[in-house]
């Protein structure tokens, strides 16, 4: 039941991409995000769009899972769009209704936003789908290291963040089993009104919350037996270390914001030269 | 309760699809006590959640009282009620304000009044031993199997012709553990139910089920009464299983020559098995 939920989801496969150092992944990714915002036309986007089509195809991750991971944004997509559609006061009014009215540049500024939405997300999704969350935490970590110089707890930021990821599959199959068992007790958990429908959680939640404290209990335990203590003099078996792919992919993010940014001005230009 | 040709994949069409079930035909007999056994991963929960309709098979059939489950408009809440399904560790389902309340959930969810919820609660609250003094406590207070009966019990409130009973017993302790399976058993013989007992326990499967269904790689392996199956003991010890350790002993004794049965599958048969090649010495 709860097995359809793709976003931040990890995707096993062996790619150039799976490969690559976490931290260039993070760092790539937010440049990759910025860049999404730079071009002012349509040409920075065909540069965008044959970057992220060919990370795709590197990524070896099936284009339909990514495609899946944009369910959840498709109402915050779909009001992005109206608002900005029918709110933009400025440019030549191409259709109007009362305070209602269609601009060119907000039927331009609608798009840009919806390909910035979706490319945003699907950026973001491939980075989850080809890196674990064990590594993800790590690269956060060792990328955040220099906050630790102003009394930022780092690595006990990093811990948690691993923690609260590690318990997300376990906790939707414990909501899985839960509900599986309720249900098999005559639970209804479709039909009648809002309030109706909370109080029918109610059968899953108690035993989900008890259940989620056990296990934090459990592993605050089994992590204290292990003699953790925290961050301080903690050295790591596997660091992570650069390596020449890591550096290479470093340099073709760098190319792609420029020809992002070349893109812009190559438009200016021309429009300057006509 | 038939199964025809059932086939259920995990995740089909993604990276994690995996085949737990492979082309399963079962025949469940009304009143019958079967045990399945299987390794981990063997598919034995995913088969038993296939029997109130908590799964759908990817394809084959499965009738209930001759119709088929899966047929448009089935009442699936009418299945549910009918064959009532007790999950491994189902103490951790447990969430009302006190145990009888929880027990009730079931039989409330079948639309029965109050009374006759309380009844039924009642009544299956001594069917597992729970003694009255704990009724109105909260159930979180309970220990380990006091908390596994009340849950128990909660699904046989709701009185279904079918009690499906996924590793009842697993961490309990020994006594905790007979307790409870004798219960069952004794339920078994009060009600004339039919029990499916899952178990990683070669000793409580022989020792109380009628048949025994082998689950192995997603498909049925055995299909017979424990001494037929447990026969095969080698074969069963070839896919992580093995037979009750009293097979083993009287096969050894077999071998050093004395004149007794080498599929027994009890201590009371070994015993008396034994009391038997004394004699005729």
């Amino acid at each position: 039941m709860l097995r359809d939920i793709t976003i931040g989801q990890y995707y096993p496969a062996d790619s150039p991409l799976h490969r690559l150092d976490p931290r260039v992944k993070i760092v790539g990714t937010l440049l990759y995000m910025i860049s999404l915002f730079l071009p002012k036309n349509l040409l920075g986007y065909g540069v965008a769009v044959i970057f992220l089509t060919s990370i795709i195809w590197l990524s070896k991750v099936p284009v339909k899972f990514i495609v899946k991971g944009l369910k959840p944004i498709v109402v915050l997509l779909m009001i992005t769009v109206l608002f900005n559609l029918f709110l933009t006061g400025t440019g030549t009014i191409l259709w109007s209704a009362g305070i209602f009215k269609i601009t060119d540049e907000g039927l331009r500024t609608a798009v840009y936003m919806a390909v910035r939405l979706v490319f945003l997300i699907m950026g973001a999704s491939l980075m989850t789908f080809t890196t674990t969350p064990n590594a993800l935490t790590d690269g956060l970590e060792r990328l955040l290291k220099p906050l630790g110089k102003i009394k930022v707890p780092v690595h006990e930021i990093a811990m948690m963040m691993s923690i609260a990821l590690r318990f997300i599959p376990i906790l939707l199959e414990e909501t899985d089993k839960i509900m599986k068992a309720q249900i098999a007790r005559g639970a209804d958990l479709e039909s009648g009104n809002i309030i109706q429908k909370a109080k029918n959680m109610v059968p899953i939640l108690v035993p989900l919350f008890v259940s989620a404290f056990r296990r934090a209990n459990d592993l605050a335990t089994a992590m204290e037996a292990r003699c953790y203590y925290g961050g301080e003099g903690r050295t790591k078996m596997k660091p992570l270390i650069y390596k020449n792919r890591d550096y290479i992919a470093y340099a073709i993010m760098i190319l792609y914001v420029a020809a992002v940014v070349a893109a812009g001005r190559f438009v200016e230009f021309s429009i300057w030269i006509f | 309760m038939k199964l025809e040709h059932v086939n259920y994949i995990y995740s089909q069409g993604t990276a994690y699809e995996k085949q737990a079930l492979k082309d399963i035909c079962l025949e469940f007999p009304d009143g019958e006590f079967i045990g399945i056994i299987g390794h981990t991963g063997s598919g034995k929960s995913t088969l038993i959640q296939h029997l109130n309709g908590l799964i759908k098979a990817t394809s084959g059939a499965l009738y209930y009282d001759g119709k088929n489950i899966y047929e448009t408009g089935y009442p699936m809440k009418e299945l549910r009620s009918q064959v009532g399904l007790v999950f491994q560790y189902p103490e951790h389902q447990l969430f009302e304000v006190d145990v009888l309340k929880d027990v009730c959930f079931g039989p409330k969810n079948q639309g029965l009044s109050e009374e006759e919820c309380i009844k039924r609660a009642k009544e299956a609250l001594r069917l597992v031993g729970l003694k009255e003094k704990y009724h109105n406590q909260s159930p979180f207070e309970l220990s380990g199997g006091q908390k596994r009966r009340a849950a128990i019990a909660g699904v046989l409130a709701m009185h279904p012709k079918i009690l499906v009973l996924d590793e009842p017993t697993a961490g309990l302790d020994p006594k905790g553990r007979d307790e409870i399976l004798d219960q069952i058993a004794k339920l078994h013989k009060e009600t004339e139910i039919t029990v499916v007992l899952v178990s990683h326990s070669m000793e409580d499967v022989a020792k109380y089920v009628d048949r025994i269904i082998v689950m192995n790689h997603a498909q049925v392996m055995y299909n017979g009464t424990p001494k037929e199956v447990f026969r095969h003991y080698r074969e069963l010890e070839a896919v992580g299983l093995a037979a009750p350790q009293v097979t083993y002993i009287m096969q050894e004794l077999k071998k050093k020559g004395m004149p007794v049965s080498g599929d027994v599958t009890t201590i009371e048969e070994a015993a008396d098995e034994i009391m038997k090649a004394v004699h005729i010495r």
